[in-house]
């Protein structure tokens, strides 16, 4: 994989930091991106369209509440989870919050050691973080539950105010809780080819008889904190807004 | 040939694991001051711009260290940052378009009663 893709230099060019060095890289012929392997260029630029449809599903929110003239419904509220005794506003979510920071704290380690090439350390770090993501899934299922059973949210209507309310939150959870599965099939993927030694072995892989490497673990890791960072944005402007 | 890695160029990114725990820390730190906003009911704008502080520390921290961005070359920082900016503009367009809409509404239901 990496043979056909990184050009070699000879070490005899100079590679200067800075705005210099931005203009020598998007001017040179090749690439542009320097020392960055193919597939985490694609990464990025995949999250970076993923970023504008996110985008897109928050400004649509932004522009239904700012023109609705029905009260919005009260998201402290809404979320609250009585344990006990009195409601506390936005528990599960609060919960939800950090079982997605501690994911990608797990994340980040695992893509560590995925370059020190200890894969036992790795893979079990990477079905860490899918086992957050799994229960983060999880409790998503039970608030859409509690909002589509016992309180009657509806895409089209809900008790508490707005009927926007009910479209805008399916949609944006819908589509992050997608992302969140998605992340936690490819973790597992991944998790299992470096628990079997494939990349110190290079073995071909299933499906394109490429032989990979640890880079995996960390462009996998590129889009795993990519799901934490849209949640950090939905929670304050859905949820806590 | 052993690790796949005949090439010429570095191998991936090391930074210590201790630099990780740091960054996980500050964000539950940050989260959590971001639902004690909520939490403690503050209100209007220092609420607002406690909240979008809060949001901006978190998404940075996430993408300069675990995301590894503060270590790229500036070709890439610079194609993955930047686009997303321009954003803004469209937040600003549709504000005005919704503070439209919101106006329409209003007359037509002051003046179909």
């Amino acid at each position: 994989m990496t043979e056909s893709t990184v050009t070699e230099t000879g070490q005899s060019l100079a590679r200067p930091e800075g705005l210099q060095g931005f203009v020598n890289d998007w001017s040179s012929d090749q690439r542009s991106f320097k020392g960055v392997p193919w597939g985490k260029a694609m990464m990025w630029i995949f999250l970076l369209s993923d970023t504008f449809i996110f985008s897109c599903f928050l400004l649509s929110y932004m522009t239904v509440r700012m023109s609705t003239t029905v009260e919005w419904p009260n998201p402290s509220e809404v979320f609250a989870l009585s344990m006990g005794g009195d409601p506390v506003p936005l528990l599960l979510i609060a919960i939800m919050t950090f079982i997605l920071i501690s994911s990608s704290g797990t994340m980040a380690m695992a893509v560590m050691f995925g370059y020190k090439k200890d894969r036992r350390t790795t893979a079990i770090l990477m079905i860490v973080t899918a086992l957050f993501g799994a229960s983060f899934v999880g409790m998503q299922a039970f608030e859409w539950t509690k909002l589509i059973v016992d309180e009657g949210v509806r895409p089209w209507g809900n008790p508490m105010g707005a009927p926007q309310f009910g479209a805008v939150f399916f949609m944006i959870t819908g589509f992050h809780g997608f992302h969140v599965s998605v992340g936690v099939i490819f973790l597992f993927a991944i998790a299992r080819k470096v628990w079997r030694g494939d990349f110190d072995k290079q073995t071909p892989g299933f499906y394109t008889s490429r032989k990979g490497n640890y880079e995996i673990v960390e462009t996998m890791g590129l889009y795993w904190h990519f799901v934490d960072l849209v949640w950090v944005f939905i929670f304050a402007f859905f949820y806590l807004w | 040939m052993a690790h796949g890695d005949g090439t010429a160029h570095v191998e991936g990114q090391q930074h210590p694991i201790s630099l990780y725990f740091k960054v996980w820390g500050l964000l539950f730190v940050l989260s959590a001051a971001s639902y004690a906003v909520d939490y403690f009911h503050v209100e209007s704008y220092l609420r607002w711009s406690l909240v979008l502080i809060f949001m901006m520390l978190k998404a940075g921290f996430i993408v300069a260290v675990f995301m590894h961005m503060q270590w790229e070359r500036l070709a890439l920082i610079y194609a993955i940052l930047l686009p997303p900016a321009l954003v803004l503009v469209f937040v600003f367009l549709m504000v005005f378009e919704a503070d439209y809409t919101f106006l329409t509404r209003g007359i037509f239901f002051i003046l179909g009663k």
